[in-house]
């Protein structure tokens, strides 16, 4: 019993001492669409909060979030000073076909290719689109997954709460 | 005891002294449930066990550079659809990684693929029961900036087991311009690997006749250039003998090139790409079958679009990696903002044109790959075959919005064509005509509702067996959401096979689906019967195998 007990207490421990502190983001480098190695955590926006959705080019939700933000995007940029990094999960059969697709609908963000998943896995996402907002020390404040009609309001307000 | 002693003793030290280098644990968890209903109508019998689950908990633990992660699956039993071999719970997922001085080690389970996955992929794919992690050690170092390279040994997982192959590889990646501080404005980047895998004689099943090789070698060379708004990547890759899968004494060395070009700016992009494969499939074991696609550690792109609306997804296509050639054509185009033809928002127009089909056939009439064994030698010509057709879809693809309230999410229209003995097994070629259509009305900040129209006219030739014969469709789909604190979603929809030549068989796949999203908590319970494919409602999309029935899937992340 008491063995039990002593290792709840160090797990419980472990897990709240672990809680305490905001998630941060994990280690792992991914391609931008210029070809060249961008290390999620060195990602910057002096200080301002950063949002990063996962998407896909067959997702039609994802496609309609990332559109329906573009819309506001410069409005967003001049009160909040947020900046969107869109990070693909196509793999090798869609990969070449994400740039023309973030080009072709004009949008301003910055997009890294997720190709074998690795950062979808290292941050637990599931099926897309999810949507992580961090706050100006890069830390996760703030999931969500899927998109409904309006859901980029309930963003921007979390992200309003953050300047 | 002394496990407990030894944790405290760890543990308190570790929280009072460490403060600034603290730990985090993230991970997610996700559980998909069906109770099963006989259907005699889809000849479908409820398996015994009534209801089936697949769930799987990811717990990841980080510590400045150290990386420990677990995943817990549990198969209770597997889902219909997935193989019985998923059966029980197990850890079967875990692995350690640290990072120093731009050295990453990991032990244990790891995804890995090289350039495109020629060579090698390791990947997963929960919804579609996927999974070849390799469990073994992996390295990856960047000795000086711009030269990556990753180096790996391991056996592949296959299902809850893994390959008797031993898997080695190395692949190394050099950024010329930033290696040799080139100010050029083309960025130059060449790629090379090799993949081996060794396979112990006397494991190898087959006719003592013949003397297989233990070691057999797949490798690969790959540039990419990024100059302005264009792209270009070509991937050469070339198999050793390698007479694999049972009873195959084919000694004939397979390859397979992929190569596509991209243009790309502001409202308007173009890409073409292309491949061709001649046996060049690579598995973890050489005499082990593949039904679920397990045992493979290769892979080809799939040419083709990846629709996600149900009837364009009808009959997707599939790479044939032992023979195949084939090509696709995607223009991208938004008419402006504001001109007469574009509209208020502006207008999106995507085209696509992709056409697939075998290499030529051999002298015996049967084989279109390359062969090379006692009796034989054949090596079909580079270009394909275009009276065997594999499959091909042209299509258009609209997207506008009206005003604030309407949006056109999608107006489509495809035309295809489909060989079902290619695809899968049976015989004859489908030639469909598709339409879709996908709007969005936004009542007010919180409502909107959404619906879907799709038709699908059918054209079948060269049946063997009428009994496979479907005829047309159509498919109509309402979904209403609703944007509070908590999200919610309702969906009915009804597919229909009104176009069946068998009457009995003019069946409807009728499902309702309602759901809620509390952040990162998912909540969707459905009833109805499916058709396996993909499955977009409640604005997420996911891979879904046929089924009737209660099902039920909760995720989440933390």
């Amino acid at each position: 019993m008491k063995k039990i007990i002593v290792l709840l207490l160090s797990v419980f421990l472990l897990v709240t001492y672990s809680y305490s502190q905001n998630r941060k983001l994990p280690n792992i480098s991914l391609r931008n669409l210029d070809g060249k190695n961008i290390n999620i955590q060195n990602i910057e926006n002096d200080g301002n909060p950063i949002v990063i959705c996962f998407w896909a080019t067959w997702c039609k939700p994802c496609i309609k979030e990332l559109n329906n933000i573009a819309d506001v995007y410069e409005d967003w940029q001049e009160e909040t000073g947020v900046k969107i990094i869109a990070v693909s999960i196509d793999n090798s059969r869609a990969s070449h076909k994400v740039k023309p697709r973030v080009n072709t609908n004009g949008w301003d963000y910055e997009v890294l290719l997720d190709v074998n998943s690795e950062l979808k896995r290292a941050m637990g996402v599931g099926d897309p689109p999810y949507t992580f907002l961090l706050n100006g020390k890069k830390e996760i404040v703030y999931v969500h997954n899927g998109y409904t009609e309006g859901d980029e309001d309930e963003l921007y307000e979390k992200i309003k709460k953050l300047k | 005891m002394r496990l407990s002693l030894f944790l405290c003793l760890i543990l308190f030290p570790t929280l009072l002294f460490a403060q600034d280098n603290s730990g985090q644990i993230n991970g997610d968890f996700n559980l998909n449930m069906q109770f099963y209903q006989d259907d005699k109508s889809i000849e479908a019998d409820a398996p015994d066990e009534i209801a089936l689950n697949n769930s799987y908990l990811n717990i990841i633990y980080t510590k400045g550079n150290f990386t420990l992660g677990v995943r817990y699956e549990s198969y209770l039993n597997a889902l219909l659809g997935y193989s019985r071999e998923y059966q029980g719970n197990d850890i079967i997922h875990r692995y350690a990684t640290f990072n120093k001085d731009k050295l990453e080690v990991t032990a244990g389970n790891f995804y890995e693929q090289f350039g495109k996955g020629l060579t090698l992929r390791s990947y997963e794919d929960k919804g579609l029961g996927k999974d070849n992690s390799i469990d073994g050690i992996r390295i990856k170092y960047e000795p000086m900036d711009g030269l990556y390279i990753k180096s790996l040994i391991g056996k592949s997982r296959t299902f809850f087991t893994y390959s008797e192959g031993i898997i080695r590889g190395a692949d190394a990646e050099i950024h010329l311009n930033t290696l040799l501080n080139w100010d050029l404005k083309t960025n130059i980047q060449l790629g090379g690997n090799i993949v081996s895998r060794y396979q112990k004689k006397s494991d190898l099943v087959g006719d003592l006749d013949y003397e297989f090789p233990e070691n057999v070698s797949v490798y690969s060379s790959r540039i990419n250039l990024h100059h302005g708004n264009w792209e270009y990547y070509t991937e050469y890759a070339y198999k050793m003998n390698d007479p694999e899968g049972a009873g195959s004494y084919n000694y004939a060395p397979g390859n397979a090139i992929i190569s596509n070009l991209t243009y790309s700016k502001r409202g308007f992009s173009v890409s073409l790409e292309g491949h061709r494969s001649d046996h060049f499939e690579f598995r973890s074991v050489r005499d082990k079958g593949s039904i679920f696609g397990e045992n493979i550690i290769n892979y080809l792109p799939t040419l083709g679009k990846q629709h996600t609306y149900s009837l364009l997804a009808l009959h997707p296509p599939a790479t044939q990696i032992e023979s195949e050639f084939g090509y696709q054509v995607d223009v991208f185009y938004k008419i402006k903002k504001g001109s007469s033809l574009g509209g208020k928002y502006g207008t999106n127009i995507d085209l696509h044109y992709s056409k697939v089909m075998g290499l030529e056939t051999g002298p015996d009439g049967v084989r279109n790959y390359s062969y090379l064994d006692d009796r034989n030698e054949y090596t079909p010509s580079f270009m394909g075959d275009p009276d065997n057709l594999y499959y091909s879809d042209l299509n258009i693809s609209i997207e506008r919005k009206i005003n604030k309230k309407l949006k056109i999410n999608t107006i489509a229209l495809s035309l295809q064509s489909y060989n079902k003995e290619v695809f899968e097994g049976s015989s004859g070629v489908i030639h469909s005509t598709i339409g879709v259509l996908d709007m969005t009305y936004k009542i007010n900040r919180a409502n909107a509702i959404r619906y879907e129209i799709q038709g699908l006219l059918a054209k079948e030739e060269d049946f063997l067996d009428d009994t496979y014969l479907e005829g047309d469709w159509s498919m109509g789909l309402i979904e209403y959401t609703i944007n509070k604190e908590t999200d919610w979603f309702f969906a009915i929809q009804d597919m229909y096979n009104w176009g069946n030549p068998d009457i009995k068989k003019q069946l409807h796949y009728f499902s309702i689906d309602i759901g809620c999203t509390k952040g990162v908590n998912r909540f969707a319970l459905g009833y109805g019967k499916k058709r396996k494919g993909i499955f977009c409602v409640g604005g997420v999309c996911r891979d879904i195998d046929a089924s009737n029935g209660f099902s039920l899937s909760i995720s989440s992340n933390f």
